[in-house]
């Protein structure tokens, strides 16, 4: 391996290391908030660019109907809860937010998508009508079990998956995509030929890093959803809603999976079973910062994007095999470093 | 119901297994065949996952080793089948003890990612390896020949997956009524728990995740040879939640759960793909996996205990036979009264900046009752994890009759003789108290696994059973035996604790805050109780907060504050000290 090889792959790997950092903080910030592993977020991603690459054909995106669906039965599901509690004053509220403005932006995006706007438009259409899908399948599927173990909340999350990668070949289709680069524009740094998509990359990805630290140390609602994270009970007794702190980081992260989603589909071609990877990859990246610190989760994103990118060219077939392997060393380094906290079982 | 009618019952069950063929038509005893298949996983994951609390999504990857090993040698390298066999399980097992030694250290959903993780890993490598037929995999294996006769109807390899899946059954279910399951049903209770205990509980884990993956070898072997074909499509990550789902579908912690999982799911994916395309035509392929996620999803929303819990709590339960007395379990040989027996020298323990423990150093001789006393913060507590092997020692040392204990693990003290008990009752609520307090006498049995699963413990149980029955009329829960522990009150779970420690035939008794949240007459119970293990010769260490309880109780005091001993005496001479009534009033006015 040469210089400008290494230099090449090098520059690979923080390209796909940046967009797994983005994915890795969501699944950080959601699982300290909610203790919710949401293994989907690759999928979040991938749908996110399977959205953006039919907006650019002009074509009406399987998002649309997706989220369509998903606000009917969240808003249902609301209403019979609501309706049990005897809380009939709250429908108004929870239809706001459950079906009229996620359905509001389905239909707009159905309106505009034919016209095919500019790219900025479109990129905002992709974002704006991915946003709702976590927050519904929250209400769906999570909300019920709220105050499960964690373990039955990570297996139900490995099981949305596998339900959200079905969905995702019924909407989509099975046809793979890769959409036109943001810029054409490109440079070269030591040697190696560095493309404007993978600045905007690594800007975009430390800008939202940079945005979400403010948002955290500064804001009201920030503290809220890390008092929420350190402990629930307490977080209630002070005000605190515990779903609400959950929708708001469902919200939050479904705005930085959907934006990694955005800058992957240049860059790798896409198809509606490509999140897992990306999910996966993301968690690895997220584990070897120790699942609770959010510039840890990005800086192993970064390492399993290297990693990734000099795996491949070792041996191109096996880099998975390769990445997902490194994980047990790093998850019984791990172990060994952090404070064990001794949790009794419920049963 | 009672172990007999269990008995009758199952054999019908049998028996009507083994006329199926004659009943049935070859595609239905093909889906009974599959069900056996993945039932022998199932029932792995439900002592992993539902006994022991390991969540493991990589039984797929287990199943694949061993099929691709049979395959490769069976259908690539002409070897009989049977030598597959052989090969499959070594080779499954070894690559099970790798993977756990490695991760089972990781708590719990650090663990399940792992999992997740190699699984996938494994997963892949199938479908790059070369030599393995890559992605297409390996077709054309042979059948299992017996005796000259290969099985290649259905029927015929179906007594034979019958047989597979009855023998484990047994095998497991005597597993989990020994020794050994004992120890593994105690690990949800954690670590300190069970190693306090004597039960090594990271060997106990790694036994219980080679055995899962060993009966997954097991079904690989069946499914290799009656498939006739492998492709690493059959274990990728979706079989491996999917087998997850079975084990949790049919109960969790059930063994035949594991066999009524593998049905359940079977029979309704079957269901699924029969009847999805009248529903919906063309899209029947996708809507598949997304109605068998979406089913999983509200079961575990709704009904996450499973099948067979929620129809066992409606059969009527058997009166359980009080132990048959038997022969002694041999007992220790107690100190002579008087006799120095632990002896604590210049105890220091650090949490970051705070010395929790500075310099203490006391005495404990056989025969007698020291109490351990102090305000809160005086690190006790601290000092008894110290001495149990909770914690370690950052200076000075401890010795236990004559031998030092300070740096050895927590079960080598507590097979030393060191028994304890919890501040927070640590009891395995669901088991009853009996079990419970049979996990006291572990270090004192011998049987392994193997005795185990074949029933030749039976001797000893029944010694273990006689002396555990023996420890609960000594603390007056005889009458409770076969409650579960959690249903009983605080006072008689505190009770439950020590009678466990007794069992254990310690030489130290020490037990932390035993009065605590008792009331005045289950106290006064505890404390003739306690005067009457010293006139048994036996020495108890005792940390408490309750003066009148300690003082009319104890032989000897030490008094801590702040990290250090500051008094040591008799209860008079300890109540006239002033530096303990400043300790515990501010200063004497």
């Amino acid at each position: 391996m040469t210089f400008d090889i290494a230099a090449i792959l090098a520059v690979d790997g923080i390209a796909s290391g940046a967009i797994y950092a983005l994915v890795a903080i969501g699944t950080v910030l959601l699982f300290s908030v909610t203790r919710v592993m949401f293994v989907p977020f690759g999928d979040l991603a991938a749908f996110t660019a399977l959205t953006l690459a039919a907006l650019d054909d002009g074509k009406t995106p399987g998002t649309v109907n997706l989220v369509i669906a998903l606000a009917v039965l969240a808003f249902a599901m609301e209403a019979l809860a609501l309706v049990r509690a005897g809380k009939m004053k709250m429908l108004p509220r929870a239809a706001l937010f459950y079906l009229v403005i996620p359905i509001a932006v389905a239909l707009a995006v159905r309106l505009l998508a034919p016209a095919t706007p500019p790219l900025p438009v479109r990129l905002i259409m992709a974002l704006a009508l991915i946003v709702p899908v976590a927050p519904l399948l929250d209400r769906i599927v999570f909300r019920p079990v709220a105050d499960a173990p964690v373990l039955v909340l990570l297996i139900i999350a490995v099981a949305l998956h596998f339900a959200l990668v079905g969905l995702g070949l019924l909407f989509f289709g099975p046809e793979g995509v890769r959409t036109q680069p943001l810029t054409s524009w490109s440079t070269e740094i030591l040697g190696a030929m560095v493309s404007g998509q993978t600045v905007c990359i690594v800007i975009a990805a430390v800008a939202l890093s940079a945005l979400l630290y403010v948002g955290f140390e500064f804001t009201l609602t920030g503290k809220a959803l890390r008092a929420t994270s350190s402990n629930r009970t307490g977080a209630r007794l002070m005000g605190v809603r515990p779903a609400r702190a959950g929708t708001i980081a469902y919200v939050l992260s479904s705005i930085l999976a959907g934006v990694s989603g955005l800058l992957i589909a240049p860059v790798n071609t896409i198809f509606y079973d490509s999140g897992f990877l990306i999910g996966l990859k993301a968690f690895v990246g997220a584990i070897i910062g120790g699942l609770h610190s959010y510039p840890g989760a990005a800086i192993g994103a970064v390492i399993v994007g290297l990693l990734e990118s000099f795996a491949s060219f070792a041996s191109s077939s096996l880099k998975d095999v390769i990445v997902f392997s490194v994980l047990v060393p790093i998850l019984v380094w791990r172990s060994l470093v952090s404070v064990h906290i001794e949790e009794e079982d419920e049963e | 119901m009672s172990r007999r009618a269990m008995l009758i019952l199952s054999c019908i069950a049998v028996v009507a297994l083994a006329c199926a063929p004659l009943l049935f038509s070859s595609f239905t005893i093909s889906l009974f065949n599959y069900v056996g298949i993945y039932a022998l996983v199932a029932i792995g994951l439900a002592l992993l996952t539902g006994v022991a609390g390991i969540v493991s999504f990589g039984q797929a990857a287990f199943v694949g080793v061993a099929a691709y090993a049979t395959a490769w040698a069976s259908a690539l390298n002409g070897y009989s089948p049977w030598l597959g066999l052989l090969l499959a399980i070594v080779l499954t097992c070894a690559v099970a003890a790798v993977l756990g030694a490695a991760t089972l250290r990781l708590e719990g959903h650090f663990l399940s990612l792992s999992t997740l993780a190699w699984g996938l890993a494994i997963g892949f490598l199938f479908g790059n390896i070369e030599g393995l037929g890559n992605f297409s995999g390996i077709s054309n294996i042979p059948p299992i020949r017996i005796g000259g006769h290969a099985l290649m109807k259905s029927e015929e390899i179906y007594y034979l997956i019958l047989l597979i899946v009855v023998l484990s059954l047994v095998a497991m279910y005597n597993l989990l009524d020994s020794r050994w399951g004992r120890a593994l049903r105690a690990l949800r209770g954690g670590n300190v728990l069970v190693e306090s205990l004597g039960v090594n509980a990271f060997q106990t884990k790694l036994a219980a995740f080679v055995i899962a993956a060993f009966l997954a070898a097991l079904s690989g072997w069946l499914y290799a040879h009656m498939s006739r074909f492998v492709s690493p499509a059959s274990f990728d990550a979706a079989m491996g939640i999917e087998y997850l789902m079975m084990a949790m579908v049919g109960g969790q912690g059930s063994l035949i759960g594991g066999v009524v999982g593998a049905s359940i799911i079977t029979f309704l994916k079957n269901a699924i793909q029969d009847y999805l395309p009248l529903i919906s035509p063309n899209a029947a392929g996708q809507l598949e996996v997304v109605a068998f996620a979406a089913i999983f999803i509200v079961f575990l929303q709704y009904a996450r205990r499973g099948v067979v819990p929620f129809i066992a709590a409606r059969l009527p339960s058997a009166r359980p036979t009080t132990p048959a007395s038997a022969a002694a379990l041999d007992m220790r040989v107690q100190p002579k009264a008087g006799a120095p027996l632990l002896k604590v020298d210049q105890a220091m323990r650090r949490f970051g900046g705070l010395i929790a423990v500075n310099a203490v150093s006391f005495d404990v001789r056989a025969g007698e009752i020291v109490g351990l006393i102090g305000p809160n913060g005086a690190g006790k507590s601290t000092m008894f994890n110290l001495l149990t092997g909770a914690l370690k020692l950052d200076g000075g040392a401890i010795e236990f009759s004559g031998l030092p204990i300070h740096g050895a693990p927590q079960r080598a003290i507590a097979r030393a003789g060191i028994a304890r008990t919890f501040q927070h009752v640590k009891l395995r609520p669901r088991m009853s108290v009996l079990d419970n307090v049979l996990l006291g006498a572990h270090g004192r049995l011998q049987s392994g696994i193997v005795r185990g699963m074949l029933r030749l413990d039976r001797t000893e149980e029944a010694r273990a059973r006689a002396e555990a029955m023996r420890q609960l009329e000594r603390t007056g829960l005889a009458e409770h035996a076969f409650d579960a522990a959690g249903s009983l009150p605080l006072g008689k779970q505190r009770l439950v604790e020590i009678a466990r420690a007794l069992a254990a035939d310690p030489t130290l008794l020490v037990l932390d805050e035993p009065a605590a949240g008792l009331r005045r007459n289950e106290k006064m119970e505890l404390a003739t109780l306690l005067r009457e293990l010293r006139a048994d010769k036996l020495t108890v260490l005792l940390v408490e907060h309750d003066m009148e309880f300690v003082m009319s109780l104890v032989d000897r005091i030490v008094v801590m504050d702040f990290g250090s001993k500051i008094s040591e005496g008799l209860p008079a001479e300890v109540r006239a000290d002033p530096r303990v009534q400043e300790a515990y009033l501010g200063g004497v006015a």
